[in-house]
């Protein structure tokens, strides 16, 4: 047992938030053709409300500190941001595009002793990734910014989306990051715009070839031990929850709002209005998010897979019933054993809306 | 003079320690959860030495911290302690999370706030 599994194991029982995901802003240099969010600004947080924000986390326990947006750098307080984050010793992660990351940029991070630097790059190919991003020159600039972050001796991982567009790419992608000297992680989540627009899950990759992902011994190692067949439940399972959100963990927006999630976009406060504490203790919708257990599900509970899927309550809640099952995660299981799952044999197996999966290969 | 590595001296308890700043620490459930940014090696220090690093402001030797500290709050003898204390400090210091000198270390990293 890792320390970082005890330590997570005593937030959980003292009801501790160990993890949060803060977008600083929605705003963006890039226009992504998969992207869900609004690049507009309606009223993100300011620099004294963020600082407050964070001394309220620190105060409640908050270790791990996932800075994202958006495109953090389109915030011009964004090392002041950083600064405060590290000055309360924050373990502080960044998500970027790198386009705006140039040396300077990189040694500053280095001097805040910034965790962990993750940048999305879709292609090896300039051209594919100038064409998901719609910004000419962008992958030039993020390989550039790798290299930047990387002679400061940063840790950098490369977040590889995993989409219709570029489907053919990821081993070339893979192939980069193995010459940037960074490790890669590959993502095929595509998720409905905030404003319900799905037109973007088009850009999803279909279940075949999912089920080609799920064979690349290069990303899930053992393949045979990776798609094996479910292992009957014990109690230990059906008595425990889905995942850290609401638990360990939850997201809070630009403007303040508090969610389980970043994909579970259950409405729990707004700390303009209330202190985090009082949302993170009090929300019924948390509280709500917190009760539920396997054995509660109302199809999963006898899915041979409950065990071992990777059911994501947000996506079920984005279909309609946080306790119900998440389609795309049926299709994934499905995808990764073949064996149908209990939604399936209900006859409610349709397109995946919402993949999700972050696949770590093996070094 | 401040040593990052104690592998060719003795240790001396009269050192001076003081936490790092690379470092990012909470304090959960009475322990300190630290995390090296040097190597992002991840500790939970136990009660006794949570009381050591929060000690550890640059000023006070390890040895007014043990007499002063560990012996005063804790049920241990002084050569046990300091013989734990010395092993402790040497291990956190070879991943960078406390720096150790025979002169008085100006700048200390912050205490993480207490949580509600």
């Amino acid at each position: 047992m890792s320390l970082l599994f005890e330590a997570n194991q005593k937030a959980l029982a003292l009801g501790i938030p160990l993890s949060v995901h803060l977008d600083i802003t929605y705003r963006c240099n890039e226009r992504c053709v998969h992207c869900y969010l609004d690049h507009d600004d309606h009223g993100e947080l300011t620099l004294p409300e963020i600082r407050d924000l964070l001394t309220q986390l620190a105060d409640a326990g908050v270790f791990f500190l996932t800075l994202s947006g958006g495109e953090v750098l389109m915030r011009r307080d964004f090392f002041e941001i950083v600064e405060c984050a590290r000055g309360l010793l924050f373990n502080v992660k960044v998500k970027t595009n790198g386009v705006m990351v140039r040396e300077v940029q990189a040694k500053r991070l280095r001097e805040l002793d910034v965790e962990q630097i993750q940048i999305s790059v879709y292609s090896h190919r300039p051209e594919v990734h100038d064409a998901i991003t719609k910004i000419p020159g962008s992958h030039g600039r993020t390989v550039e910014a790798i290299r930047f972050l990387k002679s400061q001796q940063l840790k950098v991982v490369i977040a590889n989306v995993l989409t219709t567009v570029n489907l053919s790419d990821h081993t070339g992608v893979m192939a980069l990051a193995r010459d940037l000297g960074v490790p890669y992680t590959l993502d095929p989540t595509i998720t409905p715009k905030m404003d319900g627009d799905k037109s973007i899950l088009d850009l999803r990759i279909e279940g075949s070839e999912l089920r080609k992902v799920f064979r690349e011994e290069t990303l899930v190692g053992d393949v045979e031990e990776f798609c094996a067949p479910p292992p009957p439940p014990g109690d230990d399972i059906m008595d425990g929850y889905p995942c850290s959100a609401g638990h360990t963990a939850c997201y809070i927006s630009p403007y303040g709002d508090v969610f389980p999630c970043v994909q579970f976009p259950l409405p729990c406060g707004n700390i303009r209005k209330q202190k985090f504490l009082s949302i993170w203790r009090d929300s019924k919708q948390l509280n709500d998010v917190r009760s539920i257990r396997a054995r509660d599900l109302h199809v999963c509970s006898s899915c041979a897979h409950v065990g071992t899927c990777t059911r994501c309550p947000g996506l079920a809640y984005m279909e309609g019933n946080m306790r119900g099952p998440s389609t795309a995660d049926c299709e994934k299981s499905f995808q990764r054993t073949g064996i149908v799952t209990a939604n399936m044999m209900m006859g409610s197996r349709g397109r995946p809306t919402t993949p999700l999966i972050q696949i770590q290969p093996i070094c | 003079m401040e040593h990052n590595s104690l592998n060719e001296r003795a240790f001396i308890s009269d050192h001076y320690i003081a936490r790092s700043s690379a470092i990012a620490a909470r304090l959960v459930g009475g322990e300190m959860m630290i995390m090296s940014a040097v190597d992002s090696t991840f500790f939970t220090l136990n009660q006794v030495g949570t009381a050591i690093w929060q000690a550890a402001d640059g000023r006070t030797p390890l040895s007014e911290i043990i007499t002063r500290t560990i012996c005063a709050e804790f049920d241990v003898g002084h050569v046990q302690a300091q013989t734990d204390a010395e092993q402790f400090v040497k291990d956190l210091a070879e991943h960078g999370i406390l720096r150790i000198s025979d002169q008085p270390i100006i700048e200390a990293s912050p205490l993480p706030p207490i949580p509600a």
